[in-house]
């Protein structure tokens, strides 16, 4: 009951902080990667001492490359980011980084995206997103379809999908700030990420609201608000645990785990974490906030 | 009683040969395991190793995109079908030559899919291969369809050697050496399909060309009545029919003793020879072996890791529930291992980071039971009847929160057609699928094998989780 009465508390907080997250991404902006945009990623290892950048940038320029990040990988590693590159041009340059064999070389990585396959990804990703979101609204109408009393089932369907918002603000507003501060890049599996967010944060949700579909039925309070109450009590401890158990798996992913997944993990925790916060102290409060100004309403009907 | 424990015994056999088939199978450092044994004997002759994804084993990853804008929409799926085999068979004879080192190229069709209309892919996988231009030449280079006739000029002089025996060698010749174009290509062919005679059943492939290409056809069928014409695919020949009548309207047939199989094949060269689906390079990627092998390793580790501190804390809050829960995620982790080695799953980066959560997922509906459970036993149930009732209860919620799990996951997996993200779509919808049966047929039968006799203070202890026990907020609460 602590949340309930205190539900405006928490969802100032909330709104407070997916409005930061939403001036994040609007003041530094997502940085995209070569996935979005297109572009070439070439990576070497130097086998016997790294030169300095400064010998870097002349090779660069003499193959008129002239939008190039050149970032220094671990000890020996050098990734090189530009637009496009035809793998003809790869050859020549990457025999031209030896600078002229004084530092000899092995070429890792090779990524060069057409700008028509980053735009293709663009479009795919916003459809994905928007076919997600439809099919998880019907779905939860159609599971809680049972339960029209008080509150319609399709408005635990469009809660779901206020608390969906929620989840994946701040996860991108992180991303924001990740990318402004580190240079992190938005890439496939930044998409994906955001995805697996959206299915896990409402299977979340949904356990919240099967309990509250449960207790209604059972009729365990006298007032709608109280049952939410109770609800969130049966059900916080396994909501907590749950995800606690999946951020572990997570923080193992992002420790541990591969390079390429360490965002992908990161962003995954942030959203699990939020998720997770947004099932208990998001979605029940608006819930209840929907059924007492539709109570209100009927109240004003009668008077009339 | 006694019979569930004996089942739960029969899962735990049946699981521990399902991780010896997982481990066994697997080639140690490319090669079939050593150790002569009558188990692993079986596994010496039937090694099925994961696998692996690009990005984990190194290798080329080229996407083409094919202009199909020419050809009609009917038609577009078989004549990628056609390019797709025309593509496979070129990297396959490199391969046999040994030019390319391909283990086994993957090579797919990616449709245009949602958002993306008029867009046909063409991606191309080639572990192994790190020399992106060699690959790009073997692929890329347009295939050529012609007829040639035989030069009227006398072929050049043979010269014959005498060899140290004393008999006389006659050098190779290629009896096609000086055969001429006629100006026929695949350029004039309409389609190319295969047929069965009526009366032998014997294929045959049965050419139409164009308006164009029917006048040549005709003129060149007339000059060379009872000559041989043969048909070049890239400068090979592949059938040399002879000229039994002149043709007009611009039918032919290629008749042979060839197998249904093979005639299909001949038909497809001739098509893509008549069908140019013009391709051109996206996009390309190389991954170092090395690179690989340490994605590779580090997520490995980052699952058992992962696994390792899932099973500490399960076992630390729920107690002899939790020790369940472990055996029967162990379980769960290698039943679904050897799903994906059955049906030979590509594993990706993403696609282990799509199974690492899925373990996640099937801790979640662990745990969702065992809340339930304690509530039952809160509320003054036997064990056993709580067990029953727990499991009852949360099964609803496993299943609805599981399906918004695999609706996003069957999304991603057909929207993202072809790619890695397939991968993850993939191994998170199977896990999903296999964690709700594991969490509702193996921990239910462990569980009720386990429960042991009521109220006493070993029961409650094992039976409670966190830092209460069974009973004892029963008792506050009255």
């Amino acid at each position: 009951m602590f949340i309930i009465k205190n539900k405006f508390v928490f969802l100032t907080i909330s709104a407070f902080i997916v409005l930061g997250s939403i001036v994040a991404i609007l003041v530094y902006g997502l940085r995209l990667g070569i996935d979005f945009k297109g572009g070439t990623l070439l990576e070497v290892n130097y086998t016997n001492g790294r030169p300095e950048t400064s010998l870097i940038a002349p090779v660069l320029a003499s193959h008129k490359i002239s939008d190039a990040i050149v970032q220094n990988v671990g000890e020996s590693g050098l990734s090189i980011k530009s637009s496009p590159l035809l793998d003809t041009e790869r050859v020549v340059l990457v025999n031209d980084l030896s600078l002229g064999g004084k530092y000899p070389l092995t070429q890792t990585t090779f990524n060069s995206i057409g700008p028509s396959v980053g735009h293709e990804l663009t479009q795919k990703a916003i459809v994905a997103i928007i076919i997600v979101v439809i099919a998880i609204v019907l779905y939860i109408a159609f599971a809680f379809r049972g339960v029209s009393e008080p509150v319609s089932s399709w408005k635990y369907g469009f809660i779901a999908i206020a608390t969906l918002v929620h989840d994946v603000a701040i996860p991108s507003g992180v991303f924001a700030l990740l990318g402004h501060f580190h240079g992190a890049e938005v890439d496939t599996l930044f998409v994906v990420a955001l995805l697996t967010v959206l299915g896990i944060s409402v299977s979340d949700t949904i356990v919240v609201f099967d309990r509250i579909r449960e207790n209604l039925k059972n009729r365990i309070a006298p007032t709608f608000s109280e049952t939410v109450g109770r609800s969130l009590n049966q059900t916080f401890v396994r909501s907590i645990n749950t995800s606690l158990t999946v951020i572990l798996v997570l923080l193992s992913l992002y420790l541990f785990g591969p390079s390429t997944t360490k965002n992908f993990a990161l962003v995954l925790i942030v959203g699990m974490f939020f998720g997770t916060y947004s099932s208990i102290f998001v979605a029940s409060p608006l819930l209840v906030i929907v059924e007492q100004s539709q109570a209100k309403k009927a109240l004003k009907h009668k008077k009339k | 009683m006694w019979k569930k424990r004996i089942w739960a015994l029969i899962v735990v056999i049946i699981g521990l040969a399902l991780g010896l088939y997982v481990y066994k199978s697997e080639p140690v450092n490319g090669h079939a395991p050593a150790k002569p044994a009558i188990l692993t004997g079986f596994f010496n002759r039937h090694p099925n190793p994961f696998k692996l994804g690009l990005d984990l084993s190194g290798g080329t990853h080229l996407v083409y995109e094919a202009d199909v804008s020419k050809i009609p929409s009917g038609q577009v799926s078989s004549s990628m079908e056609v390019l797709r085999n025309v593509v496979e068979a070129r990297v396959n004879s490199k391969a046999v030559s040994g030019v390319l080192g391909v283990l086994e190229p993957l090579i797919q069709i990616k449709e245009g899919g949602i958002g993306a209309a008029g867009s046909e892919q063409l991606i191309v996988d080639l572990p192994g291969v790190t020399d992106v231009t060699q690959a790009e030449d073997t692929i890329g280079q347009t295939p050529t369809l012609d007829f040639r006739i035989k030069s009227d000029k006398e072929a050049a002089p043979i010269n014959a050697t005498v060899g140290p025996d004393g008999k006389v060698v006659l050098p190779e010749v290629d009896p096609y050496a000086n055969y001429v174009s006629t100006g026929l290509t695949g350029r004039y062919l309409k389609t190319a399909a295969v047929q069965f005679d009526q009366n032998t059943g014997s294929p045959y492939v049965a050419l139409t060309f164009d308006a164009d290409g029917a006048q040549l056809f005709d003129a060149v069928t007339k000059a060379n009545l009872g000559k041989t014409v043969a048909i070049f695919l890239d400068n090979k020949v592949i059938s040399a029919p002879t000229v039994q009548s002149e043709i007009t309207g611009g039918q032919a047939i290629i008749t042979g003793s060839f197998s249904p199989q093979q005639a299909k094949a001949l038909a497809d060269s001739l098509s893509y020879g008549a069908l140019p689906v013009p391709i051109h390079l996206l996009s390309s990627e190389l991954i170092g072996p090395s690179l690989g092998a340490a994605a590779m390793h580090d997520g490995v580790k980052a699952g058992i890791i992962g696994f390792l501190v899932i099973a500490l804390f399960l076992i630390l809050w729920y107690r002899l529930p939790g020790v369940v829960a472990v055996v029967a995620l162990g379980l769960y982790v290698v039943m679904t291992l050897a799903i994906f080695k059955l049906l030979h799953v590509t594993l990706s980066s993403a696609a282990i980071a799509g199974f690492i959560i899925s373990i996640g997922v099937a801790v979640d509906a662990n745990v969702l039971i065992f809340e339930r459970i304690k509530e039952e036993l809160h509320g003054g149930r036997t064990t056993s009847d709580a067990i029953t009732a727990g499991f009852d209860r949360a099964w609803l919620s496993i299943r609805d929160s599981n399906i918004s799990t695999m609706i996003t996951a069957v999304i991603l997996f057909s929207i993202f057609g072809g790619t890695f993200v397939r991968g993850f779509a993939i191994t998170l919808l199977l896990g999903v699928l296999v964690s709700m049966l594991s969490a509702i047929l193996i921990t239910r039968l462990f569980l009720r094998s386990v429960a042991t006799k009521d109220g006493t203070r070993a029961t409650n202890f094992l039976f409670g989780s966190g830092f209460s026990s069974a009973k004892s907020k029963a008792v506050l609460k009255k």
